[in-house]
């Protein structure tokens, strides 16, 4: 059998600095027009040591090296759960540079930046019809940048009625972020168990006078809907809380269901999951945030506007949080995301959901039998597998490290907590079933090698550029910059 | 659909192979009572040229540095950026790439990051750099959090001179978090005021916050600031919201900072109404277990081959979770990457050579303004790139007569500083040409209309 | 799996050897198990009150992390240095070289009330 992955020629590539050479240069800038000027001496710095001095060809082949060892969704099947590694379109890259957008300063005067404010407003507006909040603001820079947003608002709700509450619920499920994000609010948290979903039971027997919010995730990090969301929120609501929603897995849910119609108060989006923006090796992503009516006063800003026909920045926002960030947020981002919700228009970003869900399932009922499935209820974007079955001594990590060797990045793995040996899988939408049979041979493939020949997947991977690295040493003995020639 | 590529059929033996009829019977957990019974209300779908030819349409509604002279700064800096930037990070095994928990195949993001890393402690004289936080202003929201965990005290002094979003993003950040945020107030040089800093300075203060150059250009005293700052036992935390003045002046590392915070959008950034920007965040070895977001670290493979890996996770939100030093997750990664080709290209010369320029223009600029009637130069400190100039027209008239003339000329200064109502900020980068400069002195002098 | 006879035991996987009113700490070979390759260990400084149930430090491997709680109240009396550059020793000694800390017991007695052995065996066998 030819797998997708194969071994090919990559070259290597020495640090920056240690390809460095005096006086090579890889700049231009033009002859200084004025007299030069300088600073008293004792401000001023000896040259920047270890600094590199390159010519333009030594960086671009050191980059472009560089690139070749990586993996991106325009390599391949990225189906890294709750990540929504969808397509992203290159028409976006256009919009965002286009001069007029790019170059503009963000202290422009707004009447001479109508047309990125009309954008703006126009976002707000779209994420608000998708989601059903009554207003976003465009400004945290990721997800768990609009969950401090959010929290801090939901906060700011309370301390305005006087109140003194102290704790947030979050499910043990939760992504990371959720529990430290509460404790920047200044909460405690207050981990609640689910089995798969939450009940209302549960929450119930958690939810008293000194619970300021509910932290949920729907659908949730396990790929299910949280079938009785309603109830909870009418419970938190009826005993003064409020519902926080991460909204990392909005992408199952798009012209379905909308969170702000499930009574839930404050949700986050992440652009670069739902919206299609790259995730830029980390970043950069966004994270608007959506409300209700009753929370608007407390959102942070400060925030675009319509009045009449004209766009601007609000300005009678007195109970606002206040600002998370120097400026106005990922514009470049919110362009792209902008434009992919004007390509998909509504209709399609309903189709993207549904496709992404039916993959998901797709995927479930050709590996269901030959991995593990924890959880029975109808998967959404995402499905669940765990490592129970496997054998040969073999893990999920050797699962992961043997995908690579086949040519896929690996699924997430060992998250959520709650499933030992936890492998999640998130297609999305942009991947056709094709790609998704050639996935999932691989996969069934590799439980038959754990079987039969367990060392391939234990010494996994073996074609790519490096082999398993020694987490530990870089652990105990930490080296986070070089450090000159030694 | 071009990104949905699932034909009819597809679905139809798709839908088989599940095991249900229809695309319905894949939402059946999801209650009807929240089903949306109504298609979205959003405009139809654009094609691409459609896409194009509306987003043009919006920009030519603003004003650029290629449409307008522009003189605007106010910590978001109009540079010059190589050709070479754009395309090497154009390469989508850079920018579709994740994060690289998978670090066999991340080696090209993991690698550059550590270069990244390796720069940004070169460039302020610091031990430990992270892979990059949101951007320059939450850097240093992050550093007071950071000081305030070591020191365990609840006051911070933050300096007036310190760009207003900076500490605006400070003040949201401590909101609820039981701390005490005090103001200290600005010399007549432009620099922190030295007598109001040791009045205000105890045994509680966790940290002292200081911009570096400050939000007028103004180059602070940093060695003293840290010296009072120390024996009062808080930390200091340095604020660089203009990198490219660390071309020229002594590293804040070198002058007793503990927290160096900072926004590398002056490095091949665009300015893109606001960002995405980076910042970046650097400490002290003795630190390192205290500090926010990611760490890239080197170590070997199987076969003893060098490599790079994420480090150090367990400070961090998905292990730590309400314990961890910071909740960050996705940061400005291919934002870093920018940076760090920038910087490679212009490497030790060319960072020295940009920052000279940017010093002699701006000080070609303000000898010429000074010379103005009806303008007057406020503060007389060592200054980089930045400077406040006072008129006697009001600033609002003034600024909007030169938009007129086609140039931004500056930042009213009264919204964020009442005493300086009549004050507007004007920077000069190397990007001005000597012309431009000009252009704007004669606006200037041109007087009221 | 090793549950030296001699020492005692809490449900938070510490061992406790008791001289006297001396009562010295570390994790459990189940424990350092668990975690992997320890990376780091935070142990508070001499002299420190320990409160019986509070943590007094933690433990790390590379991605993992756990509190270490004080199995007895009392006042730390040494802390071994060692596993300040080679956190490595609680892998591979976790009962010996790898203790972690040596606490001077407010109520010597106390100690009576942790497990032994046998009953942590039994603890680690319902567990899993």
């Amino acid at each position: 059998m030819t797998t997708l992955g194969t071994s090919g020629l990559v070259l290597n590539e020495k640090l920056l600095f240690e390809h460095s050479d005096p006086g090579r240069k890889g700049y231009s800038l033009p002859k200084l027009d004025v007299p030069e000027a300088t600073l008293p001496a004792e401000l001023c710095r000896d040259e920047i040591a270890g600094f590199p001095e390159l010519s333009e060809v030594d960086v671009v082949r050191h980059f472009t090296r560089l690139s070749t060892w990586n993996y991106g969704v325009d390599s391949g099947f990225y189906p890294l759960g709750s990540c929504t590694m969808k397509y992203n379109p290159k028409v976006n890259e256009i919009a965002a540079r286009l001069p007029g957008l790019a170059d503009l300063h963000p202290a422009t005067p707004p009447h001479l930046a109508q047309g990125i404010l009309e954008l703006m407003d126009n976002l707000q507006s779209s994420l608000a019809e998708v989601s059903g909040f009554a207003r976003v603001t465009l400004q945290p820079a990721a997800g768990a940048h609009g969950e401090l947003a959010g929290m801090l608002v939901i906060r700011a709700w309370h301390e305005a009625r006087n109140s003194t509450r102290s704790k947030v619920l979050i499910p043990d499920t939760a992504h990371g972020t959720n529990p430290a994000t509460a404790t920047l609010a200044g909460y405690d948290v207050v981990p609640i168990a689910s089995e798969g979903i939450l009940t209302l039971e549960e929450v119930e027997a958690h939810m008293d006078d000194d619970v300021a919010a509910l932290m949920v995730t729907n659908p949730n990090t396990l790929g299910l809907f949280e079938t009785n969301i309603e109830s909870i929120c009418k419970l938190v609501h009826n005993r003064g809380g409020l519902v926080y929603c991460d909204g990392a897995n909005l992408n199952a849910l798009m012209g379905i269901a909308r969170p702000g119609d499930m009574g839930i108060d404050v949700m986050h989006f992440n652009l670069h999951k739902t919206f299609s923006t790259p995730h830029g090796g980390g970043g950069p992503g966004a994270g608007p945030v959506g409300v209700t009516k009753e929370l608007i006063p407390y959102l942070p800003g400060p925030g675009v506007e319509r009045v009449g026909d004209e766009y601007r920045f609000e300005i009678d926002n007195a109970d606002s949080i206040g600002r998370l960030l120097a400026f106005h947020g990922n514009v470049g981002i919110m362009v792209r995301a902008y434009s992919y919700i004007r390509s998909m228009g509504g209709a399609g970003l309903k189709h993207a959901s549904e496709m992404a869900v039916l993959n998901a399932n797709y995927i479930r009922a050709r590996l269901e039998g030959v991995y593990d499935l924890p959880y029975k209820n109808r998967s959404l974007h995402e499905v669940i597998f765990s490592d129970k079955d496997l054998e040969g001594g073999c893990h999920t990590l050797d699962v992961a490290k043997r995908l690579i060797d086949y040519g896929y990045h690996p699924p997430t793995i060992y998250f959520p907590l709650v499933v030992k040996g936890a492998i999640m899988i998130e297609p999305t939408e942009t991947e056709s079933p094709d790609v998704l049979d050639e996935f999932c041979d691989a996969m069934i493939a590799i439980a038959g090698e754990a079987r039969d020949n367990p060392d391939l997947l234990l010494n996994a991977p073996m074609r790519s550029k490096v082999r398993r690295l020694d987490e530990t040493t870089a652990a105990r003995k930490p080296r986070l910059k070089w450090e000159g020639n030694e | 659909m071009r990104y949905i590529p699932h034909t009819a059929a597809d679905v139809s033996e798709m839908l088989e192979r599940v095991g249900v009829k229809s695309l319905e019977d894949l939402f059946v957990e999801v209650p009807g009572s929240v089903r949306l019974k109504r298609p979205l209300d959003l405009p139809e779908p654009l094609s691409e040229t459609e896409l194009l030819r509306e987003l043009k349409k919006l920009a030519v509604k603003n004003a650029t540095p290629s449409t307008h002279m522009s003189f605007l700064g106010g910590g978001a800096y109009h540079h010059f950026s190589p050709a070479a930037v754009d395309l090497l990070v154009s390469r989508s095994e850079f920018y579709t790439a994740y994060t690289p928990y998978q670090p066999e195949i991340s080696q090209g993001t993991l690698q550059a990051i550590f270069e990244f890393q390796t720069m940004i402690c070169q460039l302020t004289g610091m031990d430990v750099a992270n892979a990059s936080m949101y951007d320059g202003a939450s850097a240093c929201a992050e550093a007071v959090l950071m000081a305030v965990r070591l020191t365990r005290r609840k006051r911070v002094l933050l300096s007036r001179a310190l760009n207003p979003r900076y500490r605006a993003t400070v003040a949201t950040y401590c909101l609820y978090l039981g701390l005490e945020l005090v103001d200290v107030a600005v010399a007549d040089d432009g620099r922190t005021d030295l007598k109001d800093l040791a009045a205000k300075l105890d045994d509680t203060t966790a940290a002292v916050v200081a911009g570096y150059p400050n939000y007028f250009g103004v180059v602070e005293d940093l060695a003293v600031l840290s010296e009072r700052t120390h024996e009062a036992g808080a930390r200091m935390v340095v604020a660089v919201a203009e990198p490219v003045a660390l071309g020229l002046l002594k590293p804040p590392g070198e002058l007793g900072a503990d927290i160096v915070a900072g926004d590398g959008q002056s490095f091949g950034l665009p300015l893109a109404f606001g960002g995405p920007y980076v910042g970046f965040f650097t400490v002290r070895q003795k630190d390192l277990r205290a500090m926010p977001g990611r760490l890239v670290g080197e170590t070997t493979d199987l076969d003893g081959q060098r490599g790079f890996v994420l480090t150090l996770s367990t400070r961090e939100q998905h292990i730590r979770r309400e314990k961890a030093t910071s909740n960050i997750c996705s940061n400005q990664g291919l934002c870093a990457l920018v940076t760090t080709i920038f910087m490679s290209l212009l490497g030790k010369q060319g960072l020295r050579e940009m920052a000279g320029q940017n010093l002699a223009k701006a000080a070609y600029a303000r000898q010429q303004l000074a010379g103005v009637k009806g303008f007057s130069l406020v503060f007389d400190g060592p200054s980089f790139n930045e400077f406040v100039v006072r008129s006697v027209e009001p600033v609002a008239d003034v600024l909007s007569r030169l938009e007129k003339s086609g140039i931004l000329g500056g930042i009213a200064l009264g919204d964020d500083y009442p005493e300086l109502a009549d004050c507007f900020l004007v920077c000069v980068t190397e990007q001005n040409q000597r012309s431009e400069i000009d252009a704007l002195v004669a606006a200037l002098q041109g007087g009221a209309a | 799996m090793e549950f030296p006879e001699e020492l005692k035991y809490t449900e938070e996987h510490e061992w406790v050897m008791v001289e006297e009113d001396l009562a010295v700490i570390g994790i459990t070979d189940f424990a350092q198990d668990a975690l992997g390759d320890v990376v780091f260990v935070e142990l508070p400084e001499v002299g420190t009150s320990v409160e019986a149930g509070k943590a007094f430090g933690v433990v790390e491997s590379v991605k993992a992390v756990s509190d270490v709680y004080a199995p007895l109240t009392g006042t730390i009396e040494e802390i071994n240095d060692d596993l300040i550059d080679a956190p490595e020793i609680i892998n591979t000694s976790p009962y010996e070289d790898g203790w972690m800390v040596k606490i001077r017991m407010a109520e010597a007695k106390d100690a009576d009330e942790l497990m032994d052995a046998e009953a942590y065996q039994a603890l680690i066998a319902e567990e899993s």
